[in-house]
């Protein structure tokens, strides 16, 4: 099968899941649940969609098949800013209760942290991508140390509103912050799309892209700000799920079986719009609900990270 | 012609290039020569800018590099490091397609195919073309990258040891390409080497470093003589001529 035919397959299977999900056993409550599942499987092709995206950008630059965002602790730093919001001004204030505000709030801390970040470790010369993460890998800690502290201090009550922050889950997600999210995933992958051209000779390695004429520190830096804002959108949709961008790309990569990015930005889009489609739908049909999807997608995640690091190290 | 003017560069505070200054001169083959260490590929890397000076300045033909546009660079300058691995599994074809990056960004136009199919060619890797470069040899490998730098067409050529792997039938093979490619479609190669013979018979010039510095440089007549190449090398050579080219014993 082309990769073309597989793209189509998977484009396929994705619109077959999402009308599975949309009507099966709808009813006549066409005016209640009709809006509210369209709300929610929108949300999920826009969190799937830029999850997917953003880790493969993710693992080109770093030449790293087993790495996810999360890793340079944005997953954390959302954490942390909740936790610290509902510490310092109560689940009832407006950078809480105003989905819209929180979300400005926690996207702009985020890309403000990796910008300042970036610069710091670009500032001199010489200090390569790994030193980021590694430096990233330390601010993760950091700030979940930060953020567990502060939940031991707070409220039993509030400390509900934290909980229900830290797991992904798409049972509630918030709708209210889907119009300012598709403009900002718009934007941006309007911006990056320039930058696609340069991911095949990216994953190269940074020495073959130089030599080819890419202007490396200028392009990797500012995909890393798009990776930024993708992470810190997501997360602040459903809250931290990039495992599964893990679990999609690499699965592109074997589905597809090319290294070429026009094939596998597509396709790890489709399949990370049926792995939660997909996973919604058991959550709701098989363990109505007594589950969230992150549980799920952490459960096959690690497994199939673990079957990754065994056959890598073969 | 590249020009190197006072180039330093240290790691931890310590300097492995030494205020060089060196000039290598349009259409010829000039070999890089010197203990392991001594700074060869240190230097290739800065004037192929894989890697920033700490001082000095490198012209291209007259153009300061650090102000050149990088995609310009890339069709004037190549440079195949001394190791290879990328993390990508691609076909010889592939990984010669991406020598025309800089001129098709990534989009092959008829023109940039002509050019890959040459470069198989060349190398003569027509019957592994469709081959994944993890199954290849080492020697099959290391003559898809040189492919790969042929098929970027650039006027100067920078190649790390590039008989790396080879057997002495692909290493002649390469040497006469490379000479093939100076005398014939004028460009420029610079080639760091190990085989004293090779670079004895094959380069117009060479450049003998140490310690970070260069210690000599000059036609290959200059510098492939028992005199110079102790004090590079610190052992001793005896230098016999045999179908006029020089010959260096030293396996004693
Ligand atoms: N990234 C690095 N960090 C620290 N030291 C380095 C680094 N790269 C090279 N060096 C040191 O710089 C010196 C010159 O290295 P270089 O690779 O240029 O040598 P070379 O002449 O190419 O040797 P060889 O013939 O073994 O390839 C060596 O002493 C090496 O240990
Ligand atoms: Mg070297």
């Amino acid at each position: 099968m082309s990769n073309k035919n597989k793209l189509v397959v998977l484009a396929v299977v994705s619109l077959l899941l999402a009308g599975a999900f949309i009507f099966i056993d709808l009813g006549n409550n066409w005016d209640y649940a009709l809006p509210r599942r369209l709300k929610k499987v929108y949300a999920i092709i826009l969190t799937g969609g830029v999850i997917a995206y953003a880790t493969i950008i993710f693992q080109t630059i770093t030449n790293n098949r087993i790495l996810t965002p999360s890793i340079i602790g944005l997953d954390s730093l959302y954490l942390l800013i909740q936790t610290f919001l509902i510490f310092v001004f109560g689940s009832m204030s407006f950078t809480i209760a105003n989905e819209n505000i929180n979300f400005l709030i926690s996207v702009g801390l985020m890309v403000v942290f990796a910008g300042l970040l970036y610069k710091l470790l670009f500032r001199g010369n010489g200090q390569n991508i790994y030193f980021l993460l590694l430096v990233g890998i330390i601010f993760g800690t950091f700030f979940r140390s930060i953020t567990e502290f502060m939940q031991v201090l707070i409220d039993p009550n509030e400390f509900m509103v934290v909980q229900d922050r830290m797991f992904a889950s798409f049972n509630n997600v918030k709708t209210d912050l889907l119009v300012i999210a598709t403009i900002a995933v718009i934007l941006v992958t309007l911006y990056s799309l320039r930058f696609i051209k340069y991911l095949d000779v990216l994953s190269l390695g940074k020495d073959q892209a130089v030599n080819l004429g890419i202007d490396y520190d200028y392009v990797v830096k500012r995909l890393l700000i798009v990776i930024a804002i993708f992470v810190s959108i997501s997360t602040a949709l459903v809250g931290p799920i990039t495992f599964l961008g893990l679990l999609v790309v690499n699965v592109a990569y074997q589905f597809l079986n090319t290294y070429k990015h026009s094939y596998l930005i597509i396709g790890s889009v489709f399949i990370s719009i049926i792995a939660l489609i997909g996973g919604q739908l058991i959550v709701e049909r098989v363990f109505t609900f007594n589950t969230t999807l992150s549980v799920i997608v952490n459960f096959i995640g690690g497994v199939y990270f673990i079957y990754l690091l065994l056959k890598e190290s073969k | 012609m590249v020009d190197v003017k006072h180039v330093s560069k240290g790691y931890n505070k310590k300097n492995v290039i030494n205020d060089v200054s060196v000039k290598i001169a349009k259409g010829k083959i000039t070999s890089f020569i010197g203990p392991n260490g001594a700074g060869k590929s240190t230097l290739l890397s800065m004037i192929s800018r894989l890697i920033a000076k700490d001082e000095g300045e490198i012209y291209i033909d007259g153009m300061d590099l650090t102000r050149c546009k990088n995609n310009d660079l890339a069709k004037k300058i190549s440079i195949l490091k001394q190791s290879n691995n990328i993390n990508v599994r691609l076909t010889v074809k592939e990984l010669v397609s991406f020598g025309r990056f800089p001129y098709s960004q990534g989009r092959l136009t008829k023109e940039d195919r002509q050019f890959v199919n040459e470069a198989i060619r060349y190398m003569e890797l027509e019957e592994f073309e469709d081959r994944y470069i993890d199954q290849l040899s080492g020697g099959q490998r290391q003559r898809a990258y040189i492919a790969m730098v042929i098929a970027q067409d650039t006027e100067y050529v920078l190649l790390d040891e590039p008989l790396n792997n080879l057997d002495m039938k692909h290493s002649v093979q390469i040497m006469k390409t490379l000479r093939k490619l100076t005398d014939e479609l004028g460009k420029t190669v610079v080639i760091v080497i190990h085989d004293i013979n090779f670079a004895s018979c094959y380069s117009d010039y060479i450049v003998a470093m140490k310690d970070g510095r260069v210690i000599k440089e000059g036609t290959t007549d200059e510098i492939i003589t028992p005199s110079v190449l102790n004090q590079v090398y610190d052992m001793n050579f005896k230098i016999e001529e045999i179908d006029r080219e020089k010959i260096c014993v030293f396996y004693s």
